[in-house]
């Protein structure tokens, strides 16, 4: 396993899961779960003409993001990210998917350069004014435990501090037949070489062998099973309960991702 | 950063199909790319075409160009005999894989949509294993018969010299001791027509820093790399020396115009390698043969350069392969070493008369002992690898 690996922010939208500070009861078993939809919001951090060109999944990437690190107090400017998604932006694909097999088969310039896989992370460097390093990623269901893993080994490697950010929406028909997903999802933790005021935790791989998955609060179980970013949920409740926990989440094609966290 | 071996190295492109191939187009000065005879591709633009992968039939589940391309490279250069002999030495649990890819399979989700049914619904094939991002890592782990992490990267034109840069973090953590990296892209109308709607399509192959240069060829390509911590025994063979990367943090499609971003990486990657700028021998450019990204890019050469040390884009011979160039170019790289070849960029009559780095348009012979490789992609991602001998 890698050394403690500090957390010094978190940021989550989900569904019923609005912020950390009002998702945290609910994830800690002390409040109730209670699905509402997720409204990605418009970006404020960004410029008016920029703003408007974003879609669903890149507002709630720049949201968590946003949200983790003015919890962390840290300069945004000065963070190293990691972006991990399944399936990007969805619709702009869709939407690229359809002209191209409309007559003319020209395509928008803007939908173009959104199409991207790192659309999230290029505005999120554009908001925060940042020239640092950004790696964005995919992983289909394994996205969550492939972005911590990037993420920690990031941060032991370099000991300077990470921002992860997992974000991803349902692809929209025809593609959600063959790749189905139930619930927009997002969550970013600030991660940091020491130990820091949310808990830490400590990574290792393992190739094989048994996965545990804790039964979640009532209700969050088919949250996770809905959104390979909301596989980070088991993480999130156990920092939110304050407890150690030892938990460990699925990657290709029998590994896993052993994650401790202390509280 | 502490140097990585090169254990191992493969690349297919336009230029040629392995190593030999691609070293003699370079040395020969014969390009790969033509005239674009893909259907439903933009009118009167050229490619770089690997035609031998259309042959090649990978494991059934991940059938798809991507996959032809990926296949095909790991049957060259005994690559997958030195995943073999490393997997007995370290373990295939002990080996990540991490690729870099822009588009995956998304070819065969644009030949599945032209069969859509009345109701709109596409015919079935297997999703998670063609267009999915994690589709190309996980061919590559199931093939080599790996264990270890699976890592699938996407920066756009970045992919695959950020392979490099996270597989050495990986690494460096603990998390494996050695990481197939790179990475392949292949054709596909998404990225023909998104640059055509861009007006960044050359009307005949790309001519790279020429003065009258008109746009990109989009070419495709697949280049892994085994990448190992070096030991003291390694001294004298070709690794990675350091990597570096930044954001441009100005916009989603257009350069900085000063390349602060561009500048920024390439420091990143020399400090890394713990090198001054007078021990590279050669830049490989990221060169795509746009107006914008030239300008950009022989400006923050020059920043740091001068024109003291030699530049060129070998895009002429391949095509910009997009989340493949930087992994393919690593592997230009480690041949220009090898060979003691600077490579001109080709079809140049004139330079851009405003440029001021030290553009090659010849082949010249030179010791080349360290190369930076520079790779820029949308959302303002640059990356910047140093090639070279272990010392």
């Amino acid at each position: 396993m890698t050394p403690a690996v500090g957390i010094a922010g978190i940021g989550l939208l989900g569904p019923g899961l609005a912020g950390w500070a009002a998702a945290r009861p609910v994830l800690a078993g002390h409040t109730s779960f209670a699905p509402a939809p997720v409204t990605p919001p418009v970006p404020a951090m960004l410029p008016a003409t920029e703003r408007r060109r974003t879609g669903p999944s890149v507002r709630l990437a720049l949201a968590v993001a946003a949200e983790a690190v003015q919890a962390s107090g840290l300069p945004p400017e000065e963070l190293d990210s990691v972006f991990a998604s399944a399936n990007g932006e969805g619709q702009v694909i869709v939407s690229i998917l359809e002209a191209l097999h409309e007559p003319d088969g020209a395509i928008s310039p803007t939908q173009f350069h959104n199409s991207v896989h790192n659309a999230a992370a290029g505005y999120w460097g554009i908001a925060a004014g940042s020239a640092r390093p950004s790696v964005s990623l995919g992983g289909h269901d394994f996205v969550f435990a492939t972005g911590l893993m990037t993420a920690v080994a990031q941060v032991t490697a370099q000991k300077a501090p990470v921002l992860l950010v997992v974000h991803d929406v349902p692809l929209p028909p025809p593609l959600a037949a063959l790749n189905p997903g139930e619930g927009s999802f997002a969550a970013a933790l600030l991660l940091v070489p020491e130990g820091a005021a949310l808990g830490s935790l400590r990574v290792g791989y393992r190739a094989g062998g048994p996965l545990t998955e804790p039964a979640l609060p009532a209700g969050l179980d088919a949250v996770r099973a809905g959104n390979p970013a909301a596989r980070a949920l088991p993480l999130l409740v156990a920092l939110a309960a304050g407890q150690p926990a030892t938990l460990s989440f699925a990657l290709p094609e029998a590994a896993a991702l052993d994650v401790a966290v202390a509280p | 950063m502490t140097p990585f071996r090169i254990t191992a190295m493969t690349a297919i492109s336009a230029m040629g199909v392995g190593l030999a191939e691609t070293r003699d187009a370079l040395r020969n000065r014969r390009g790969g790319l033509r005239p674009c005879d893909l259907p439903c591709m933009p009118d009167g633009v050229w490619i770089g075409r690997v035609p031998a992968a259309e042959a090649i039939e990978p494991a059934a589940a991940f059938a798809c160009r991507n996959a032809r391309l990926a296949e095909l490279a790991l049957r060259q250069d005994g690559f997958v005999a030195a995943v073999e002999e490393a997997k007995g030495r370290i373990g295939a649990g002990r080996i990540a894989v991490v690729l870099g890819t822009s588009t995956s399979g998304i070819e065969e989700t644009e030949r599945a949509w032209a069969r859509r049914g009345a109701d709109g619904a596409l015919p079935p094939y297997d999703f998670a294993r063609t267009h999915d991002l994690h589709a190309l890592p996980r061919y590559l782990r199931e093939r080599l018969g790996l264990a270890g992490p699976c890592v699938s990267i996407s920066t756009a034109c970045t992919s695959g010299a950020r392979s490099f840069l996270d597989a050495a973090a990986l690494i460096d953590a603990g998390f494996a001791d050695a990481a197939v990296v790179g990475g392949a892209d292949s054709l596909c109308r998404l990225t023909l027509h998104g640059f055509a709607s861009l007006e960044l399509l050359s009307r005949g192959p790309t001519r790279p820093c020429a003065e009258d240069r008109d746009g990109i060829t989009i070419g495709e390509a697949a280049s892994f790399a085994l990448i190992e911590r070096a030991s003291p025994e390694d001294a004298g063979r070709i690794g990675l020396l350091g990597a570096g990367a930044s954001a441009d943090g100005h916009h989603m499609s257009s350069p900085h115009p000063e390349g602060h971003g561009a500048v920024a990486a390439m420091r990143a990657a020399l400090g890394a390698a713990g090198l001054a700028p007078a021990a590279i021998d050669y830049v490989n450019m990221h060169g795509t043969g746009t107006r914008a990204n030239d300008a950009m890019e022989d400006r923050a050469i020059a920043r740091i350069f001068g024109d003291a040390v030699p530049c060129s884009s070998t895009k002429g011979w391949t095509g910009h392969a997009l989340g493949a160039s930087g992994a393919l170019e690593a592997a230009i790289a480690a041949i220009c070493i090898e060979d003691g070849l600077v490579p001109g960029c080709l079809g140049v009559d004139r330079v851009d008369p405003g440029f001021t780095a030290g553009i090659v348009v010849e082949n010249r012979a030179a010791r080349v002992d360290r190369v930076l490789s520079n790779s820029f992609g949308f959302g303002g991602s640059n990356c910047a690898l140093v090639i070279g001998r272990i010392p």
